[in-house]
């Protein structure tokens, strides 16, 4: 049973050719821009790579690259085989190369759209490596003279200042942590000693806020200390004050971000998938009409294209069985050699 | 005599109106890219347009755009013109329209040059600009309930954020102004009554008692410390900002002034070289080409003093 069969007159496979040649043109830039892209998201990951914990999300843009490499050298070897194959002589030096050519393409084309659907999928694994990236660096804030750690500050305040935002989840998460490194506080101040007392693991804490949550918008100069001491600033409610301080978290911000990026990144990707999807599915009948072509001395005979010879199922079949031929001679000599050793 | 004469061939001819026809399409692209910078020149300009105070600094980005336009117009002209020169008949139509023409590029390469050297001029007014509007807008800073300068601090506060700057010349700026609006004040407080008391004009001024006073921080020296504060004043970060940008754009005009030039060059001497044909009367025959008619040493031959 013949998939998807059609007739090609001689001017049909012409205009086909020619056609097809422009379009995978198109597709090897179309895979160029992919590989773009691709080094792009990379890009981005890695400038950000302080504050986040694992790089599980960059198998995102890894598969892209590899994926748009792939697809420039499937479309040139396409445009350079459509280019033969209205040439009657030239076109049957192809017939060997042509099996392998279409299942290496194939597997990348699904791999392109894999890429796809992981960069929307990923976003839980984003989050979560941003939350615990996060949290570090707010911890490691104040040490900025532990080698290793000395640029967290300048890193985390940049960010903050960069995306608008502060904290993990928000502001809050500064009162949890001391950043102020002991460096740079009085210890025989009555104040320094109460608050360190105050805790159970004798850290320094208090209810303010690094410079760079500050937001400019405010009308007013910024307040970063005594944040939920109403009295201590003059026509101030820390409970109604939306203006003074960034709201947003930092977590939130950044995966907001990622996920806008790789979306839009996704959606073109999708489309290039669409576009080498028809490269291959016309170069498919092209080679199936000229092959029907060859061996024949008048060359402009109507011939039939098709895309699968046999159906869905068999040519799987077709393409599962060496493998699996393969794994069953393994296991029947293990097993003959296995019985050998039974027997003594 | 003519000044600097060279011969040209039928074939030398058509090369040269085929090599001006490129360098024109060149041309043309270089004029868009004029234009493309000056209106990037413009657009920079126009996002600090409060930070400046009124001075006459837009004419070089409008110049800039202008020489850009009237490039593409003059270039895609001599394209068109060089193009035909190579068919005689056609040559024939721009006969008369050749030596205005010529007369405009040059003219034009003149503008050309006149605004790369605009470019390097414009240093002087755009400091005092940016002197006297930085001084106005942190004076402003504090104004956030007046209209037309409520978003006066988010843009200075941007500005330093971005700039990586403190006030206009150095941070002490911000000790001279009040820069906290009376709104934020507790004016039933002593020490906010004591400070307003303290100078002439009655205005809140921290002298920064915060950032000169070695005992209110500890392991602190204001004197020596680099690190806290931005040390660069505003003026001197958008001045070298806004240098760089039109330094750069004034080389690119340059190179595209002494581009115009050769290319006008060309043009004179395939005019100078067609005519010369046609008065000929054969003008697939060699002819002679020019820059000028009469050269500099065009004089008449010496009398020889006859013997006596």
């Amino acid at each position: 049973m013949v998939v998807m069969k059609m007739k090609f007159p001689f001017q049909k496979r012409v205009k086909l050719a020619q056609g097809l040649w422009f379009l995978s043109w198109c597709a090897t830039v179309a895979g160029a821009i992919t590989f773009t892209l691709g080094c792009i998201l990379k890009t981005e990951l890695r400038r950000r790579a302080e504050v986040m914990d694992n790089s599980d999300v960059h198998v995102v843009p890894n598969t892209l690259m590899i994926v748009g490499l792939a697809s420039l050298g499937i479309n040139i070897f396409a445009s350079k085989i459509c280019q033969d194959a209205l040439d009657a002589e030239r076109f049957p030096r192809w017939k060997n190369m042509l099996k392998p050519y279409f299942a290496v393409s194939c597997f990348f084309t699904v791999l392109m759209l894999l890429a796809v659907i992981m960069s929307c999928a990923m976003k839980g694994s984003l989050e979560s490596s941003l939350k615990v990236g996060l949290k570090n660096g707010i911890r490691f804030y104040k040490d900025t003279d532990t080698p290793g750690r000395c640029f967290q500050k300048q890193n985390i305040d940049r960010l903050q200042m960069e995306f608008q935002c502060c904290g993990n989840n928000d502001f809050r998460d500064w009162f949890e942590v001391q950043w102020i490194s002991n460096r740079y506080l009085d210890f025989s101040s009555k104040e320094v000693k109460d608050r360190i007392k105050s805790n159970v693991d004798g850290r320094y804490l208090l209810d303010g806020v690094p410079f760079s949550c500050c937001n400019p918008s405010s009308p007013r100069p910024c307040i970063q200390y005594q944040l939920t001491n109403n009295s201590a600033h003059f026509n101030y409610e820390y409970q109604t004050e939306e203006l003074n301080l960034y709201l947003r978290g930092c977590r939130e911000a950044l995966v907001s971000y990622f996920m806008g990026l790789m979306n839009t990144i996704g959606a073109g990707v999708l489309s290039v998938f669409l576009l080498q999807g028809s490269v291959l599915v016309s170069l498919r009948f092209l080679q199936t009409a000229m092959e029907a072509v060859a061996g024949n001395e008048n060359t402009e005979i109507e011939t039939e294209g098709y895309l699968l010879e046999k159906s869905v199922k068999d040519t799987v079949m077709e393409f599962i069985e060496p493998v699996m031929q393969f794994f069953l001679f393994k296991n029947q000599v293990g097993e003959g050699s296995s019985e050998a050793q039974a027997d003594p | 005599m003519a000044f600097l004469k060279l011969t040209f061939s039928k074939n030398k001819r058509d090369k040269l109106a085929q090599v001006l026809w490129i360098l024109n399409w060149v041309s043309v692209v270089t004029g868009i890219l004029l234009f493309s910078m000056g209106l990037f020149l413009k657009v920079e300009i126009n996002k600090r347009v409060e930070l400046m105070a009124e001075r006459d600094i837009q004419y070089v980005p409008n110049m800039l755009i202008a020489v850009g336009l009237i490039a593409c117009a003059i270039n895609f002209l001599g394209g068109k013109i060089c193009y035909d020169c190579v068919d005689t008949t056609k040559f024939l139509r721009w006969k008369l329209i050749l030596l205005p023409y010529i007369m405009c590029t040059f003219f034009f390469t003149f503008c050309v040059l006149v605004g790369a050297l605009m470019c390097y001029s414009m240093h002087g007014e755009l400091e005092e600009s940016l002197n006297l509007g930085l001084t106005e807008a942190i004076r402003f800073y504090k104004d956030t309930d007046t209209p037309g300068r409520c978003f006066l601090k988010r843009t200075v506060d941007l500005l330093q954020i971005e700039f990586k700057c403190c006030g206009n010349t150095g941070y002490k700026d911000w000790f001279q102004i009040q820069w906290i609006s009376n709104r934020y004040l507790d004016m039933s407080k002593k020490d906010v009554l004591d400070r307003l008391r303290s100078n002439v004009q009655g205005k809140y001024l921290m002298d920064g008692q915060q950032i000169s006073n070695n005992s209110a921080h500890f392991n602190y020296e204001h004197q020596t410390e680099e690190l806290n504060l931005w040390m660069k004043g505003c003026r001197q970060a958008l001045l070298e900002y806004y240098t760089h940008i039109v330094q750069s754009i004034g080389l690119t005009v340059l190179i595209t002034w002494l581009f115009e030039l050769s290319v006008l060059t060309g043009v004179r001497y395939l005019q100078t070289s067609l005519e010369n044909g046609l008065r000929q009367g054969d003008l697939n025959s060699e002819s002679d080409g020019w820059l000028l008619e009469n050269g500099p040493d065009n004089v008449p031959p010496k009398q020889i003093p006859e013997a006596s």
